[in-house]
């Protein structure tokens, strides 16, 4: 989904700000976001990719306003409507801006697959998609070049996995993109980028 | 050092700038949330007591400045820890739980300095580092550490040479990547825990480096 979350690479979303002597949690309802989340995994109704999807759904703009810990209560309040574990009119009254549910997002949902088909030091091409749901290759890196260099075992798409399609599990791969590859003139110095990207993401280069 | 407060307001200051004021009754609204969870039993007010216990006093750098301080002194360790973080982080008791299943670590040299990101979201290897700062999980910081690295690390009071390549990792899966630091000169012979003290979170994401032996004192 090409939406506010995908952000590698941007220019002009402000300063970074450390905050000396960061406390855990800034107020208690942002300890009991995160208990509520981690809970809501035991009830084995979402994964964590469909949870991650949730929060791509939420409007761009409330996506870059909201804290982070507001964006999980966002979607724990989604996520607990579409599973019918709360009705809409339960829970809008606190939660108003649960994403509209999304009809027939595009899925990029390969086949499970459990041989390699790329080994260390090969060079590969990522796809260029852009599914309107869920994925976990970003805008910056679709349609580049790079290099294997390192086999993580096969691991569950989470394309698939983000709308209820199932574990299909695919070879997942670290795949190095020189800077000068992603980023072309504006490349500074030396350096190279790692992702992490399953079999369907790439091509042979 | 601003009082406990000020620090308190200007992280809402930060988080809401781009907005409206900040919604003065969050703690109302998720109150009404795990409400109508206890209500419905799927809920139980005080496991979450629990849960908020482990990850405010259980989890948290000091796991991976164990894990830092026992590569620098230990060869036979760091080589498991490089080839199967997974594995070697349970020799230390570090369980990866929800975030860390998949654990990378990655070894700062001469040659290459490390940094990890998460572009699309904010994964982060809670099972060595804790829950990430804010900063981390922001947009600035989201967007700007894989495009340009080293201006970012300039802003953290890194500034490495030009022959030095900078390495970014984007946690694109369920992979989480720690940064092993380089040991800091002058301190042959020093126990894993007084090395442990020298191992700052900021060093294991890859925006500081480990404290010089003077700093630490």
């Amino acid at each position: 989904m090409n939406g506010a979350h995908d952000m590698g690479g941007m220019h002009g979303l402000g300063p970074i700000l450390p905050e000396p002597d960061e406390p855990v949690f800034h107020a208690p309802w942002e300890a009991r976001v995160l208990a509520l989340t981690v809970t809501g995994f035991g009830w084995r109704r979402w994964t964590v990719d469909r949870w991650r999807h949730q929060h791509e759904k939420i409007p761009g703009a409330d996506y870059l306003r909201m804290s982070y810990y507001e964006k999980w209560a966002t979607s724990l309040a989604g996520l607990m409507v579409e599973a019918g574990l709360a009705t809409r009119a339960e829970v809008e009254p606190a939660w108003p801006a649960i994403a509209a549910p999304q009809t027939a997002p595009e899925v990029f949902a390969g086949e499970p697959a459990a041989t390699p088909s790329f080994k260390v030091g090969d060079r590969v091409r990522t796809r260029n998609i852009n599914p309107s749901g869920h994925t976990r290759l970003p805008r910056y890196a679709r349609g580049h070049a790079g290099v294997v260099t390192r086999l993580h075992g096969a691991h569950v798409l989470p394309d698939a996995s983000a709308h209820d399609r199932g574990d299909r599990r695919q070879p997942l791969y670290q795949v190095r993109f020189e800077a000068a590859e992603l980023w072309g003139l504006d490349a500074r110095g030396r350096g190279a980028v790692h992702l992490d990207l399953w079999e369907d993401y790439l091509d042979r280069a | 050092m601003p009082p406990p407060d000020d620090q308190h307001h200007h992280h809402h200051g930060r988080d809401h700038e781009h907005g409206q004021a900040p919604p003065s009754d969050m703690a109302l609204r998720v109150k009404a949330l795990e409400s109508l969870l206890v209500e419905k039993g799927l809920v139980d007010p005080a496991a979450l007591d629990a849960i908020i216990d482990t990850y405010e006093h259980k989890v948290g750098p000091r796991n991976g400045a164990r894990v830092v301080a026992r590569a620098w002194t230990d060869p036979g360790f760091r080589q498991r820890l490089l080839a199967d973080a997974t594995a070697a982080i349970l020799e230390l008791g570090c369980d990866g739980g929800l975030e860390g299943r998949f654990l990378v670590a990655v070894e700062n040299t001469p040659e290459a300095h490390n940094l990890v990101v998460c572009t699309l979201c904010s994964c982060y290897p809670w099972a060595v580092l804790g829950l990430p700062p804010v900063w981390y999980k922001s947009p600035p910081y989201r967007s700007r550490a894989v495009i340009d690295p080293r201006g970012v690390l300039a802003e953290f009071g890194v500034t490495l040479p030009d022959d030095v390549e900078v390495r970014v990792w984007d946690s694109t899966a369920e992979i989480r990547y720690m940064v092993v630091p380089e040991r800091p000169p002058g301190t042959d012979g020093w126990t894993e825990e007084a090395l442990a003290a020298l191992v700052t979170r900021d060093s294991m994401i890859g925006v500081g480096l480990a404290l010089a032996p003077e700093t630490a004192a």
